[in-house]
């Protein structure tokens, strides 16, 4: 159960070698001690990231789930919800992707949307449906600022994250007065593993930081939160510029 | 009737969705066909929904509301005793009883709570020094249990069921109706005598020496002064008064008993109304407002018992954020700890505008009853994130002198924080699973603190 300031006791994180979701779960960790449910393919990462929680204070279970693989999200998920309550699960998956390949490769396009689109959509539906069931949970997205406007250098990554910012800002409509909240997450660039490859963007920022804006939008109730938080006027401003500036823009 | 809803405490934190049975869905029928029926996420019984934390919410279970259920079932007018309905109000109690020259064994700070919930709770009021709390004024009550039967459990005869579910917070089953033995009165007016104490020592001193006199106890304290100040507060303390105590327009109608609301709390007040400043100055002016000493005023039930209830929906002041309540008690013998706590909660700067301070007299065998022989004080302070820190670290400090916590308050401390503070845990656990296997009866309570 959420405690009545907002403390967690039970976490599940889909996609559980992310540095964001990692990151939340060790911001959560400092404050109390909790069940951590790392869902993700197996590998030694995932078993690293178990320990590196586990020294933290968590009890850490971890289980395999493969985004892609929607046919078996629902037996999966409902195993980990057979355990115990879950509090607070984030869908933190994604592949960021080769844009350039995806424009060439018709099959890795589609595998960037399976993974980031419609595995968030399928997990989407079996949280909701399993935290209607307890009558109480949030379920937190991650989005990108790439979902509000789609940019040449990133738009087969943005596609897929305007559609999941689309579902999980259309579920959290959904759940109002179930007892579960949907936030949906807008980061900027994050310096993360799977944007090291990359150089900063203006205003890039930290895993920590998404993890600070996430722990205080599910006690405040918030339904969506930009990263940093200056990040809400840029992109509106942004949203609104004429195409062909817009495209000339040197990010 | 049933609905789906969103439920929280009297904080209005941590809300949950619930299947809500309600009016012809709580006789005792429909409710053991609801226990009959297994329900997978359990079933909980609620009332005036006074608890604070989530004592009261089953996160997609069943929440019996039994606020419907006010029959008065018999009331020995001769002996003051009274069986009802374990939804009836003590409101509605004292509506009935006081003309007849009755009056409630044990009354909290509020007259909205089912006499359910009172044994629930095990709740305390102003006498607790003299009196204990309310289950030891209850004769016996009819539980629905897990297995669908109905069992009268009569105090003297059923002593191990009896004080599993006084204090238990509904976890043994569903309270349907219970006798109370009355407390007998003259009229409906307290004597009161009011004093100031300059700060926390001289409170103590004078609880010390003087309580023993009065039939009811309650203190206020400053916790925003600081310095010399600290713990400055005010005593009220009082007992029945005789017909002959009351001036003489009252004389007539002795046992007159009609209080009624004055306002309503606004809905949609913005947190962080209460801050530092407007506590602050209510404080002040509430410290200088009490006299220095004033002796047998005559004030009635309501001003005496409950000023809060002038206000419907008071918690609403708190904004949408909700508050929690901290209520702890300190063994007598911990007095350095507990000044110690004292400005640990001034020093963390949290504005608690209500601040009541009592001396407990003797625990009861309750297994998780909360009064214990000691010194009480429960803080209301607004919900924010820093306030988990702040909080926990009472807990340890409360722990370490070898206090507890108010489960009907609680909505917020760690399991591992309740096993210690509550020895007989253990004792109510065996009890539960032999009569309760499935775990049937459960709330977001139960669940959080692992019960």
């Amino acid at each position: 159960m959420i405690d009545g300031l907002g403390a967690p006791q039970s976490l599940l994180l889909l996609g559980g070698t992310s540095d964001i979701a990692v990151a939340i779960a060790e911001r959560y960790l400092a404050k109390r001690p909790l069940r951590v449910v790392l869902a993700g393919r197996p590998s030694a990462q995932l078993e690293a990231v178990a320990g590196r929680l586990a020294d933290r204070g968590a009890a850490v279970e971890t289980v395999a789930f493969d985004a892609a693989k929607t046919a078996e999200h629902e037996e999966v998920l409902g195993r980990v919800f057979a355990g115990g309550d879950i509090d607070i699960a984030v869908v933190a998956f994604g592949v960021l992707g080769d844009q350039a390949e995806a424009e060439r490769d018709p099959t890795v396009a589609v595998s960037m949307a399976q993974v980031n689109y419609v595995g968030a959509v399928s997990a989407g539906v079996c949280l909701a449906k399993a935290m209607r069931r307890q009558g109480h949970g949030t379920i937190v997205a991650l989005s990108s600022m790439a979902a509000e406007r789609p940019r040449r250098s990133n738009f087969m990554y943005g596609s897929t994250k305007a559609g999941l910012d689309a579902f999980f800002s259309g579920l959290a409509d959904a759940l109002v007065g179930s007892g579960v909240r949907a936030v949906v997450v807008r980061p900027g660039q994050v310096r993360t593993k799977m944007t090291a490859h990359l150089p900063d963007a203006p205003m890039t920022t930290t895993p920590e930081a998404v993890a600070a804006s996430v722990v205080s939008a599910v006690s405040r109730g918030r339904h969506t939160v930009w990263v940093p938080g200056r990040m809400r006027a840029v992109s509106s401003v942004l949203r609104h510029l004429p195409r062909p500036v817009f495209r000339r823009l040197p990010f | 009737m049933t609905e789906w809803k969103i439920l929280t405490g009297w904080g209005r934190t941590a809300p949950t969705g619930a299947t809500v049975l309600r009016d012809d869905e709580t006789t005792d029928d429909r409710l053991m066909a609801a226990v009959a029926g297994n329900p997978p996420r359990g079933i909980i019984a609620r009332g005036l929904a006074r608890s604070y934390g989530d004592a009261a919410q089953n996160g997609g279970g069943l929440v019996a509301d039994l606020t419907g259920r006010t029959q008065v079932v018999a009331l020995d007018e001769a002996a003051g005793t009274l069986t009802a309905e374990a939804g009836l109000s003590l409101d509605a109690i004292m509506r009935i009883i006081l003309r007849k020259g009755w009056f409630v064994p044990v009354t909290p700070g509020t007259r909205y709570v089912t006499i359910g919930g009172a044994i629930a709770a095990d709740i305390h009021g102003k006498n607790h020094h003299v009196d204990g709390s309310f289950s030891q004024h209850v004769l016996s009550f009819d539980l629905l249990t897990a297995d669908g039967a109905i069992r009268t459990v009569r105090r003297e005869s059923d002593p191990a069921l009896f004080w599993a579910t006084a204090g238990g917070m509904g976890l043994t089953g569903i309270i349907l109706r219970a006798t109370i033995q009355l407390r007998a009165v003259e009229t409906s007016r307290v004597l009161v005598d009011t004093e100031r104490a300059a700060d926390f020592d001289d409170m103590l001193a004078r609880l010390e020496a003087t309580d023993h006199q009065y039939t009811y106890s309650v203190s206020w304290i400053d916790l925003l002064a600081r310095g010399g100040k600290m713990g400055r507060g005010v005593l009220t303390r009082g007992r029945h008064a005789t017909r002959d105590e009351l001036p003489v327009r009252s004389r007539s109608a002795p046992l007159a008993f009609n209080p009624r609301g004055w306002l309503t709390a606004p809905p949609f007040l913005p947190s962080g109304m209460l801050n530092q400043m407007t506590v602050a100055a209510f404080n002040e002016v509430w410290f200088r407002k009490a006299p220095k000493v004033r002796r047998g005023e005559v004030q009635s039930i309501p001003a005496f018992f409950h000023p809060l209830d002038g206000v419907a929906e008071w918690n609403r002041i708190y904004g949408p954020k909700g508050f929690i309540q901290y209520q702890f008690v300190l063994p007598f013998g911990e007095e350095d700890a507990l000044r110690r706590i004292v400005e640990q909660v001034v020093r963390s700067g949290y504005a608690s505008f209500l601040a009541v301070f009592k001396r407990f007299g003797e625990g009861n065998e309750g297994l998780l009853s909360f009064p214990a022989p000691g010194w009480t004080l429960a803080l209301d302070l607004p919900a924010s994130d820093d306030l988990a820190v702040v909080a926990d670290r009472l807990d340890e400090a409360v722990l370490a002198a070898g206090g507890r916590l108010y489960l009907a308050k609680d909505s917020r401390m760690r399991a591992a924080a309740m096993t210690a503070m509550y020895p007989r845990l253990p004792a109510f656990r065996e009890l539960r699973s032999t009569l309760d296997p499935t775990g049937m009866f459960v709330s977001d309570l139960a669940r959080r603190l692992s019960l």
